[in-house]
This record gives structure tokens, sequence and C-alpha cells, in this order.
């Protein structure tokens, strides 16, 4: 709790971003950006934390992050996704993608390419509400259904899939080369092939019966087969694509919608959640093994970790014993990252022991020692 | 009732409005008001008024962005406050009052350092002054808090009562610091032209061993008169302070201080320090000598500066309820009989006299947002001092002011969210304010929808939960969203819309011939039960379904079903039966004969119903046509059922 900062930015934050480092070097990310939403002028901006040589009276590093630069966004920022290190693609409500360009010295951010009204009804425009990266492909969904495939450098769009939901999609994640999932407004996973010419998912998986809307999604950095949802109801889903087409376990995380569910890109028996209710959660398996083995033995019942409303300022670890029996030697820990909860968090990232998220209480927390 | 007003309003020009005598309408909003200009006219002909309609903010404050910060960070701690909990005993919930208190003043003061950077480093001199106004209001922000935190949340009693104060006057003229600072690394301190003034300030504000510290400084090059500065040395040195956290009783105290004054007195009897005049005014004023401190007048440079080193040289162990009459004769003293006072010394006397209302009130009037009455009144509130007040409006004093400043809030594009909140915690009319702010809400994304259906859902208001599904349910039917429209009103349980909806479907289905949005309806589960129609257009596609996976049986007794059961409307059983149709003609016999029969009272009483008068002989055919088809079919099934069945059983 000691190494988290706070500042108030003065913009409620829709999205936090790391900045990716560069995968030989053992470097912790230095650069975010953040996306405003709600705002007369909403913006995407660029900060940057730790040493960059300003130090204050003490002789201490002054970690407070600093403003490089920002750009203004048309409508609020409902996505945000580095397409590589200079290069970063915003989801607007307005229907637009935009790739915005940030400047080798980093000091100015511009728009590079726009997709206009790329999600659009017939007569009015439909906000884009989620975009995944895997450069040089980029691929939008929104309000509309659509399912859209663009390349970074043409200014085409590669494919449409017209209808692909008849409910609003949320998030989309890519799962492998060409295949990306999606999630809906009535609780479905849908699977995506682009080399296959059809506008159907090549696979649907869904909650029974509940209809709860999904809102976010992420997969295993390692086990592509592995894949996280949150939902409205704020449940953590782990789901085995491979296998059934229900979740594996059914994790009661928050008391309100999960917005972001992260795996650690490096350290996948960490993942981070973060909610509605305004708490940001640290779950840890401590069995040694990571989350594919934890499948195997015992997460495909349905388990309660803990109270899902916790008391504010509550940062003790929360036990769950949800593996009891033969395999206790595994377990879920969930641990609170934020010092009080009020107002939503909106998003959150993490790359290497850094972790940053915003909220709608126009405040980005940082924290640099994630222990992970 | 009406009460007369406080002070006389002070007109507000509105740019482009009120011209040729015409006269001005207005609508009040929560945070806005909307002014326009009417067609009537004090003199001459009537005449069309301007088109336009003019918004008159009240509040500006609430548009600055280094002040959202104090905004959003002071919801934080007004959210702590409010979770304080009842039990606990009295005397640790005032030190939690205290450090609450400190936490809003050290909120105020960051932003107020942001301000001053920014009124530093403004381009534009327009800019650099309305930042520069704001960091005075908040700086007259902080002067009234910081003094009402001593006086009625810490309630000091006599002793520490001048202790606290002291720190007041010391943190809100802390420009002697930085002259002590310059004078002390100038090359030679003592020839500096401040040197007298840094040390007459320090002891000014009781700052005794740093006035000994600058004071060294002379005495060090005066090997002449050094004994003269060591007497005054000691002097400094030996004042007595009360020590809350010690033994001493303040009886005890007073008892030292008396016997130091005397000292004092005795030095300027002496003429000990009259070899140095500046020596002789610190003299002076260590004994309290009126008119040695009005000469410092311009050190001071405010009355209740004044009244604090009056007191801290004459009362030191002043008791609360002495100090309105040292307050106002000090204002009076300093600030001359005909000077009139600004408010902030108004409220400031208010304070001094225990006024708590007085102050809010004149706060009230004085700044132009409601922050700060909002928040110091909800703390003084939770200290239980304001219990008495009861105002013939509203409900009472705290709850009006938080709900003033909470509708602020509201009004504004992102910082709507607080407020909801601060609602909350007004018990009385808090729940009626949302409901109706919360409506009102633009919603331009479903993600935006979702967390204003949060709100009200967190907070069981079915009512307005219902009424924003439907405007999003609404706006995804105009955008031909059916699949969207749908689920919007499952949530809101809106069982009139969804049966519009389902009606949709089926047309499109009846015009396209096959079912759009399958991800969706095949997926209702309960949600199905909602309305009949959308029961009929689940169940209906599941009928589909079943055909398509040749699961015929399961099928047709399900389309059966839709009509016995009357699930199905009437509307729609001629296309049912001939759905029906294929089934009847498949090889193997489907329909048993009881379900046979049913199938066939069902035909005979659609058509023993009376026609409908629109249609026209075209239809008429095609009906008739039809019938004719399924009674044949049906004729022929019964018969293949009947030998069935009789073959099975024997």
């Amino acid at each position: 709790m000691d190494s988290i900062n706070a500042k108030y930015i003065s913009q409620k934050i829709s999205k936090t971003r790391w900045r990716p480092v560069s995968a030989a070097s053992l470097q912790q990310p230095e650069l975010f950006a953040t996306g405003s939403w709600d705002n007369e002028n909403n913006k995407v901006s660029i900060w940057s934390v730790g040493d960059h040589g300003v130090s204050n009276m003490d002789g201490e590093f002054d970690e407070e992050p600093q403003l490089l630069c920002d750009s203004q966004h048309d409508g609020d920022v409902l996505d945000l996704q580095f397409l590589d290190q200079d290069r970063l693609v915003s989801a607007s409500s307005s229907g637009a993608v935009t790739i915005f360009k940030l400047q080798s010295d980093c000091q100015a951010l511009s728009s590079a390419h726009v997709w206009e009204r790329a999600h659009q009804y017939s007569c009015d425009d439909a906000p884009c509400t989620s975009v995944v990266c895997r450069s040089p492909e980029i691929v939008s969904v929104g309000e509309d259904g659509r399912v859209i495939l663009y390349k970074a450098d043409q200014t085409e769009v590669v494919r449409v899939i017209e209808n692909a939901d008849s409910s609003t999609i949320h998030a989309v994640t890519f799962l492998r080369t060409t295949e990306v999932l999606t999630v809906n407004s009535i609780g479905q996973l849908k699977m995506w092939d682009f080399r296959q010419q059809s506008d159907s998912p090549a696979q649907i998986l869904s909650l029974t019966g509940d209809r709860v809307p999904l809102h976010c999604v992420d997969k295993h950095p390692n086990q592509q087969h592995i894949v996280a949802t949150g939902g409205q109801d704020g449940m953590l889903c782990i789901w085995d694509v491979r296998k059934g087409n229900t979740p594996f376990s059914l994790i009661e995380a928050h008391s309100a919608e999960m917005w972001e569910v992260h795996f650690h890109p490096s350290n996948p028996n960490h993942l981070f959640t973060c909610s509605e209710d305004g708490s940001l959660l640290h779950w840890e398996t401590t069995s040694g093994s990571d989350m594919s083995t934890l499948l195997q033995r015992g997460w495909n019942s349905r388990v309660i970790s803990h109270s899902a409303a916790p008391q504010a300022g509550e940062n003790d670890s929360v036990v769950s014993a949800w593996l009891a029996g033969d395999s206790s030697k595994s377990r879920l820990e969930a641990t609170h990252m934020l010092p009080s909860q009020t107002l939503s968090v909106n998003s959150l990232d993490v790359l290497e022991q850094c972790l940053v998220c915003g909220t709608d209480g126009e405040a980005v927390y940082i924290h640099r020692q994630v222990p992970v | 009732m009406m009460e007369e007003v406080d002070v006389e309003p002070s007109p507000t020009l509105i740019p482009g409005a009120g011209f040729h005598q015409r006269h001005l309408g207005f609508e009040w909003g929560p945070g806005d008001l909307l002014v326009y200009e009417t067609n009537y006219k004090l003199q001459g002909p009537k005449s069309a008024g301007s088109p336009f309609v003019h918004i008159v903010r009240k509040d500006e404050d609430i548009c600055s962005p280094i002040l959202r910060k104090l905004f959003n960070e002071s919801h934080l701690i007004f959210v702590g406050l409010q979770k304080i909990k009842e039990d606990v005993p009295s005397k640790n919930k005032k030190t939690q009052f205290v450090s609450i208190s400190k936490n809003y003043r050290s909120v105020i003061r960051a932003c107020m350092e942001e301000l001053q950077q920014n009124a530093v480093s403004a381009q534009e001199g327009t800019v650099a002054s309305q930042y520069g106004d704001q960091v005075s209001i908040l700086l007259a922000i902080e002067l009234i808090w910081n003094l009402c935190e001593v006086l009625f949340i810490d309630a000091s009693p006599a002793g520490s009562l001048l202790l606290h104060l002291l720190d007041w006057v010391r943190l809100h003229k802390s420009d002697v610091d930085s002259r002590a600072r310059e004078v002390l690394q100038s090359e030679s301190p003592t020839r500096h032209q401040a040197y007298w003034d840094v040390v007459i300030s320090l002891v000014l504000q009781g700052r005794m061993d740093e006035a000994r510290q600058v004071l060294s400084k002379q005495a060090s090059l005066r090997a002449e008169s050094s004994s003269v500065f060591r007497r005054m040395d000691l002097l400094l040195q030996n004042m007595p302070v009360f020590n809350p956290t010690g033994t001493q009783t303040l009886t005890e105290f007073d008892m030292k201080w008396r016997n130091w004054h005397e000292e004092c007195d005795r030095s300027l009897q002496d003429n000990t320090f009259a070899s140095n005049r500046h020596l002789e005014t610190i003299c002076k004023i260590l004994v309290g000598d009126e008119d040695a401190l009005l000469e410092q007048k311009e050190l001071l440079s405010t009355w209740y500066h004044f009244l604090v080193t009056r007191l801290l040289f004459t009362h030191p162990s002043i008791k609360p309820p002495d100090l309105h009459y040292y307050a106002q004769s000090s204002m009076n003293m300093f600030l001359g009989p005909r000077a009139s006072p600004e408010p902030l010394d108004i409220i400031l006397l208010s304070a001094f006299e225990f006024d708590l209302h007085q102050v809010i009130k004149d706060c009230s009037i004085a700044l132009n947002n409601w922050w700060f009455v909002a928040h110091l009144t909800d703390l003084l509130d939770h200290c239980k001092l304001l219990q008495s007040h009861n105002l013939h409006f509203g409900s009472n004093l705290r709850e009006f002011l938080v709900l003033e400043y909470a509708s602020g809030l509201f009004t504004h594009h992102s910082l709507w969210q607080l407020a909801v909140d601060y609602f909350d915690h007004c018990p009385e009319f808090g729940r009626v304010y949302l409901e109706l702010q919360i409506e009102r809400v633009p919603l331009d994304t479903e993600r935006k929808a979702i967390k204003v259906l949060r709100i009200c859902e967190d907070r069981q208001m079915s009512e307005q939960v219902r009424s924003i599904c439907k405007i999003m349910a609404k706006r995804a039917l105009r955008n031909n969203r059916l699949g969207s429209a749908l689920s919007w009103s499952i949530r809101a349980k809106d069982a009139a819309f969804a049966t519009l909806i389902s009606e949709r479907f089926l047309q499109d289905y009846s015009n396209k011939g096959f079912f759009t949005d399958l991800d969706l309806l095949d997926n209702l589960g309960p949600a199905m039960l909602l309305s009949d129609r959308l029961t009929f257009l689940g169940k209906y596609r599941e009928f589909h379904r079943l055909y398509g996976e040749n699961r015929f049986t399961e099928a047709a007794r399900l389309l059966l079903s839709l009509m016995t059961a009357k699930i199905a409307p009437r509307s729609l059983w001629m296309t049912l039966l001939t759905d029906a149709l294929p089934l009847l003609e498949q090889k193997e016999v489907i329909f048993s004969v009881d379900q046979t029969y049913e199938l066939m009272s069902c035909l005979e009483e659609l058509n023993s119903g009376t026609k409908e008068p629109k249609q026209t002989d075209q239809d008429d055919d095609i009906e008739s046509t039809k019938t004719e088809l399924l009674r044949l079919s049906l004729a022929r099934n019964l018969a293949m059922a009947i030998v069935k069945e009789g073959t099975i059983e024997t």
C-alpha cells in the first residue's frame, strides 16, 4: 500500500495503458497513456513516471507522474491500446477508431489515421466499445454488433463482419493470429476466425441461462485456451475454450460491474481485476503451479472466494478455501490494492512490477512494486 | 414567510439582454438560471423578444480544472466522515474529526499551491488574475476553516487555546519565514534593512527561539552592548509557554508567567534598553503595551494577528468565552473607528463570538461556491454543534447546504457522479433529489447507461431503472437493433415494450422467412417469461430449431402446445398450422391421433371466428386454399395415426 501513488488529473479516466517495453530488456515501464470520458473535451494523454531526473528537495525522486503531452479526442475514449512503442489506437463513442502517433521524444501526440464512423447505425453513430491490436492488425467492436478488422498501414478496412452480434459487443481479444474472441451484453463469448469466409462465429460459449452481460475478457499469455472474463455481477469466470461451452469456474470477485481483467503478462499466476464498486483486486494462485494445472484440479466447481463487498479500507488478504481437500496445496488469494473505495475503477494495466489504474474519482493510481 | 434579506443582492449584468426596457423572464435550474427576454415592454408597442436564452451560472468555480481536484479529493474525505460510527467513544471521535478537518484543509492548501503556480506561469494577464482571485478565495476559506477547527471542532480549553491560535496566525502569515531566510542568508544579516522587522515579526508571533537566533547575530558584533543583548535574550528565553501535555497546571503557569511579565516591566522601568530603541520596542511588546503593538500594524497586517499577539502578551491563559470581548476591541483598535470591516472580518469576528450560524450564513453570502459551507457545516454537524438550529424550509441546515452543493455538482457534465454520494447522505430529501436528477443524465453510450443504472439499482430506484432502460431500448429500436432493444426491456422487466419488440421480430420473420438475431433468441432462458408474446417468440423459435435438428416429435408437440395453451396469438395460428403441414407430410407419423384431433379443432376454431373485414378477396382465396390443404393433410394423418396406433396396441 505504501508504494501506491495517486494523482488527480481533473478528468474521469476511462482507460490506462502502459507503453510496452522491449521484450529483451528487463526494464520497468515508464510511460503510460490515459483516456478520458464524459468531459466536454476528451483527451488521450501520455504520462511519465519515475526517474525523469526531477528530484525534489529531499533528494528523493519525485514519483508523481508528469504529463508529457496530450491530444484532443472526439468523443469518450472507450478503449485504448498500444499498437507498438510509438503508436496507440483509441476507440471512440463517436464510432471512430484512431491511430495516434507519439513523437520519438515523447513531447507530442498526434492523430496519424482515423477511421471515422467505423461503427455506425443507418442514421446515427454507434460507439466503438473496444479495440485490440496485434501489429499490424487491429480489430474493433461496437454497440452496432460489428467486428471490424483493419491493418495499421492500410486506409481501407480489411474486413467487416456485419451482424456479428445482435447485442452490444463489450470487449475483444486476440486468441491466435487469426482468431479473436468477443464478449457481449447477453453473457456470450464468441470466437471468430478470419480465415473463414462466413460471417458466423466459429464457436459460442455462454453462461447458462443467466444472460449476465460480460464486460471484459483477457487470455492467458502462454496458454491461449484459457480465458478470463468479468461480468456485470462482478463475477470472474475462467474458461477453457477447448472444453465445453460453459465456464470452468465462477468466482464472486466484485459487487458491481467488472470493467477489466488482466493476466500478468509474464507471470500468469497473477490476475488483476477492477470494478465499478471501486476496488482493484490482485489475485494470486499460490500453488507454484500455473492456472492451467489449477484448472484441471478443481476449477470446475463453482466457488465463492470471499465476501464480495469488502469494507472500505480493508486491505488484508482474503484467503479462499475453494480448493479444499486433496488439492489443498493450491489456493487463490485476493488482495485489495487501493486504499479506499468509492468511485468506479474503470481501467487497469499491469506490466512487470508496475500497475496503473484510473477512476471516476479523476485519479490515477500507480503502484511500482507489485509483488509478482 | 419572507425573511428580510441580509445584504442587498448585487446586480448581475447579462450581456445582450434586458435592453430597450424589455422584461426578463427566468427559470430556476439546479445550478444555473435560464434568462430570456419576454415580449412585455414597460413603454411603447409590444415587439418580439430576443431569440436568445441566456444561461446564468452562479458557481463558476465548478468549471475550474484545478478546483475539480478539490471536489474529487474532498468527496473522498466526506464519504469517509459519513462512515464514522455512532458508537465510537466521543473522545476518540474528537481526534478523528480534527484529523478530518486537517485533511480538508490540506486539500485546500494543495489546490492553492497549484493555483499559485499556474498564476505565476500564466501568460495572459486576465488568466493570471483569475487564478489569483481563486487563490485569495481559497486563502480566506482556509483561514476561516482553520479558526473554526480551533474554536469549535478541537474546542481547545484555556491555555492550549492560545497555542492553537498562535499556530493559526503563524500558518497564515508565513511570509515571515521567507523574509527571515532572506535576511539570514544575506552577506551581513545585521545590516539587512529588514533585520529588525524580522526580529520583531518573530516576537509578535511568539517564536522566541527563532527571534533569539536572529538576535544573536547582532549581539556577537556589538561587544560594547552585549550585556543589553544578553538581557533581552534572557527575557525571551524565559518567557513561559504553557505545555498542555505536561503536569503543570494552568494556575502554576499563570504564576510563572506573571513573574516573567513583572520582570519585563521592571526592565522597562529601569530603562535597561534605552540605549537601543529596537530592543526597547521589543520589550514594550513583551509587556503587552497596546500602543507599541499598534505601531507594528504593518508587520501584523491584520487585526486578528494583533488580537492573538495582544493575548499572547497580556492574557495567555484566555478562556474561550472571553475571546469575543478582545476580538471586538482588537478589531476596533486596529481598524480604527471609521473603517468598515470587510466580510472576512465579520465572519472571523462571528467565529470569535462562537456564533456558528452567523459564520455559516455570512460565508454562504460572501463566497461564490457551496463547497466550503456544505463541507464545514457537515463536519460541524457531525461534531453535534448544530443541533438546535432548524430551518423553516427544507430539513436542516446541514442537509440544505449539502443538497445545494450536490445539485450544483450534478449540473456538471462530469462531476455528477460525485453528487450521488452526497445525496445518499441527506436522509430527508437526498433521494428525491437524486431521483429527479438521475433521469436527466444524458446517456451517450451504453457504458454510461450501465453506470447510471448501477446507481439506480443499488438504491432500488425501480422507476428510474425502467425509464433509463426504456430510453436505451427505444434508441436501439430506432437504430434497428432489435436484439439490444430486447435486452434492455428484459433488464427493465418492461413487459409492454418486450411485447412490442417481439412483434417486430415476428414481423421481420414473416417478411424475411427466417429469424434474425438467433444468438439472442436461442438464449432467452427464463427471461422469455417476461411477456406472453416474448414467450411465444422464444418457443416459436425453439420449434424452428427442433425442426431444423430433425427432432420432429418434439417439434410437433411444441407447436401444438403453442396453440392449445393459448400462447400463440390467434392472428398467427394460420402460420403455425401451415408450419405443421410439412410435419403432417412426413413419411413417418408424427402427430398422434389425439394431437391430430386437437389440430383439427384449432383449425375449425380459427375458421369459426369472425373474419377480419379488411381482407380482400384474393387473401380470402389463399386462406381457403390453405384451410382445404390442411384439412386434407389432417385427415390423411389421422388415418395413418389410427392405423399406426392400432398396430402398436395389438
